[in-house]
């Protein structure tokens, strides 16, 4: 038989059938669906850390007291106590003289800010810090002033807006000189932040910042714990800045020699290591959706293609009694397996890419097409085509052609 | 009928010297069941030279089915010998068997088995296909036999489409489309009313009067009559065996 005999027959006979084809690849479709999807969102998030994430300035790690990104496990900072502005400031004078940049930030999550008539929503953040911030952060001032070293000292009523802030309240007007109350205390809108965009559904224009002295009148509360951010001078100091700036920490917290930190350090790095082993992580559990649901559909061809074999038992004998051979008819069941397995492995390809390059326009990330995914998926379907439809196609096979001409 | 006769029956050389096509020898079928073996062939002996216009007879239970899977190479006999073209048969491997029936044997059966699916024009083909030749001759060979049946008018429709002794007719398209050595035909007009089994049975003549060797496997005399010799079996053996004019009435 031909090559192109077979195909046709084989295509014909999965047309035949078109809603229990349909069924049965579904399965497989699915289990496409769940790898591609994911590994293509996951590639698009990439590109996006890649490209995107920059929450703190060159050059500068975190101190503070939860990690930046927990992925399940215990939590390790369950019972740590808060850093206190004290310990921060015990901190920063034991640090070296060489370290010029040294940041405090606490933040007050969820106020409502009002400006005349006009109110936001309750999920601003109030940001009580100092000049140093937009550095160690990654903002940049767009117009107006940022804080200054008065303003920290004297704890003056000022803030610095950022860009949702400036949207909701002053959509026509310039806010410089403005009077707005924060969650009922009042402030003086000295300066607008530039637009930074989102990080993975963490708002980071929603901000307000205010000296870290006033903050401490006006929201203080006694969970709320200081962050600390050090600029090194360069990349050739930034290890050992790191390195002893946790052992500053350790004098500050005044830990006992053998204990562990109660504090994390982060950069920018590390976040990314994070993303990606958390990445690795949904990849991996992708993975393992996608393996039991392709056994699950591989079960299904094989129990769809034996129950095929038995209804055209009849065709088998016609089949056999006009020359057909065995191998024709292991061939010919067994690439309807393939087809039928191969077909769903397409159209999960197709969903997969479509939801995963969803998911990157959303991270306004380019389209993409995970082509290893793709052809891995074609050959895995392949080989569960041929291993599932391999049992079947022998049954079939090794039919006698006597009795099942008689079937009816 | 008219129209050429692309399925030309093969060449059998000088008519004086027909050669032998099916030689069989002390052949018998045991169906093994467990506790209970049936001899469905008892032992039987059969030449069948080329040009022969045979028919097998006899009552339920005697063996006609048997033979008839015999003799298409559907099944191997538990002993005996069988030369089909002087090829053991009872040595052939599934390949070769399929090989056999695929280019020397055309069946006709009761129930036509074609396939229900397919036009009557794919059904055809379907020899050619397993036998590996390309579309363009397939379809311009299976045309051709479609045509000496006198259907080419329904090489497009499909079986449900046409009436019962069209779909005989297809199938013996279908049977003759190989230029096989035999075609063996089992109850051939079985599900046919009389009018159309007289012209199936005009179909088989004509058949062998071009030349082919026509086996007939039926329990109605009148279509055994057809036949120039007629087998007559009864128990696994051979009862009779000759010109179908000298054998005794039926029982």
């Amino acid at each position: 038989m031909r090559p192109a005999d077979l195909i046709r027959s084989a295509a014909a006979a999965l047309g035949n059938n078109k809603l229990r084809s349909g069924l049965t690849m579904l399965g497989i479709t699915i289990g496409v669906f769940s790898v591609v999807g994911v590994m293509t969102a996951l590639s698009a998030i990439g590109t996006s850390i890649d490209s995107g994430l920059s929450v703190l300035g060159t050059h500068v790690f975190q101190i503070q007291r939860n990690p930046a990104v927990q992925i399940g496990g215990p939590q390790r900072s369950r019972g740590r106590p808060v850093i206190t502005i004290t310990e921060a400031r015990r901190f920063a004078s034991l640090m070296p003289a060489e370290v010029h940049t040294i940041n405090f930030e606490v933040q007050h999550w969820g106020v409502l800010v009002r400006h005349q008539d006009r109110e936001t929503a309750p999920r601003m953040a109030v940001v009580g810090t100092d000049a140093h911030y937009l550095n160690t952060h990654n903002f940049r001032l767009d117009y107006g002033r940022n804080l200054l070293a008065d303003d920290v000292e004297l704890g003056r009523p000022v803030a610095v807006i950022g860009y949702d802030i400036q949207q909701e309240l002053f959509p026509f007007e310039n806010p410089i000189g403005a009077w707005i109350t924060i969650g009922g205390a009042r402030y003086r809108v000295v300066g607008v932040l530039e637009e930074k965009g989102s990080l993975f559904g963490g708002q980071q224009d929603n901000r307000i910042l205010v000296p870290i002295t006033r903050f401490m009148g006006d929201f203080s509360n006694h969970w709320q714990s200081v962050n600390i951010a050090v600029q090194a001078p360069d990349a050739e100091s930034f290890e050992e800045i790191r390195e002893t700036a946790i052992g500053a920490m350790r004098l500050a917290r005044r830990l006992d020699p053998g204990a562990e930190n109660n504090f994390e350090v982060f950069s920018n790095d590390s976040l990314r290591d994070a993303f990606a082993r958390i990445a690795a992580a949904v990849g991996a559990g992708g993975f393992l959706i996608s393996a039991i649901a392709l056994v699950a559909a591989g079960i299904g061809i094989m129990n769809i293609m034996l129950v095929s074999v038995t209804e055209r038992t009849r065709e088998i004998g016609i089949r056999k009694s006009i020359g057909a051979r065995r191998k024709d008819i292991l061939r010919q069941f067994l690439l309807e397996s393939v087809y039928l397995s191969q077909l769903g492995g397409l159209a999960g390809i197709a969903l997969g890419v479509l939801v995963g390059n969803f998911v990157a326009a959303q991270m306004n990330v380019p389209m993409l097409f995970p082509w290893f995914w793709a052809v891995v998926a074609v050959v895995t379907c392949t080989i569960i085509g041929v291993t599932f439809g391999l049992y079947p196609a022998w049954k079939a096979a090794r039919l006698d052609p006597v009795d099942s001409l008689r079937f009816e | 009928m008219s129209g050429p006769a692309p399925t030309a029956a093969p060449d059998h050389g000088a008519a004086s010297a027909p050669r032998t096509v099916i030689e069989i020898e002390g052949v018998t079928k045991v169906y093994d069941l467990g506790e209970t073996r049936i001899n469905a062939l008892a032992g039987i002996d059969l030449v069948i030279r080329r040009g022969d216009y045979l028919a097998v007879m006899g009552p339920s239970g005697s063996g006609k089915s048997t033979l008839m899977n015999l003799l298409g190479c559907l099944d191997t006999p538990s002993a005996g010998k069988y030369l089909f073209c002087g090829e053991d048969v009872a040595a052939m491997d599934d390949d070769d068997l399929a090989r056999i029936r695929n280019q020397e044997i055309g069946f006709i059966f009761q129930s036509f088995n074609l396939l229900p699916r397919a036009t009557s024009l794919r059904n055809v083909e379907l020899p050619l296909v397993y036998a590996g030749f390309s579309p363009d001759e397939r379809a311009e060979r299976a045309f051709a036999a479609l045509e000496s049946v006198g259907l080419a008018d329904r090489a497009d429709h499909r079986p449900n489409e046409l009436s019962g002794g069209q779909r005989q007719r297809v199938a013996i398209a279908r049977a003759l489309v190989n230029n096989p050595s035999i075609i063996l035909a089992d109850e051939p007009t079985g599900n046919l009313d009389s009018r159309t089994s007289e012209e199936i049975m005009g179909l088989f003549d004509e058949l062998h009067d071009r030349g082919n060797t026509v086996i007939l496997v039926t329990h109605e005399p009148d279509i055994a009559a057809h036949a120039r010799r007629l087998i007559r079996l009864r128990d696994g053996l051979v009862e009779f065996d000759g010109d179908h004019r000298d054998a005794a009435p039926s029982a």
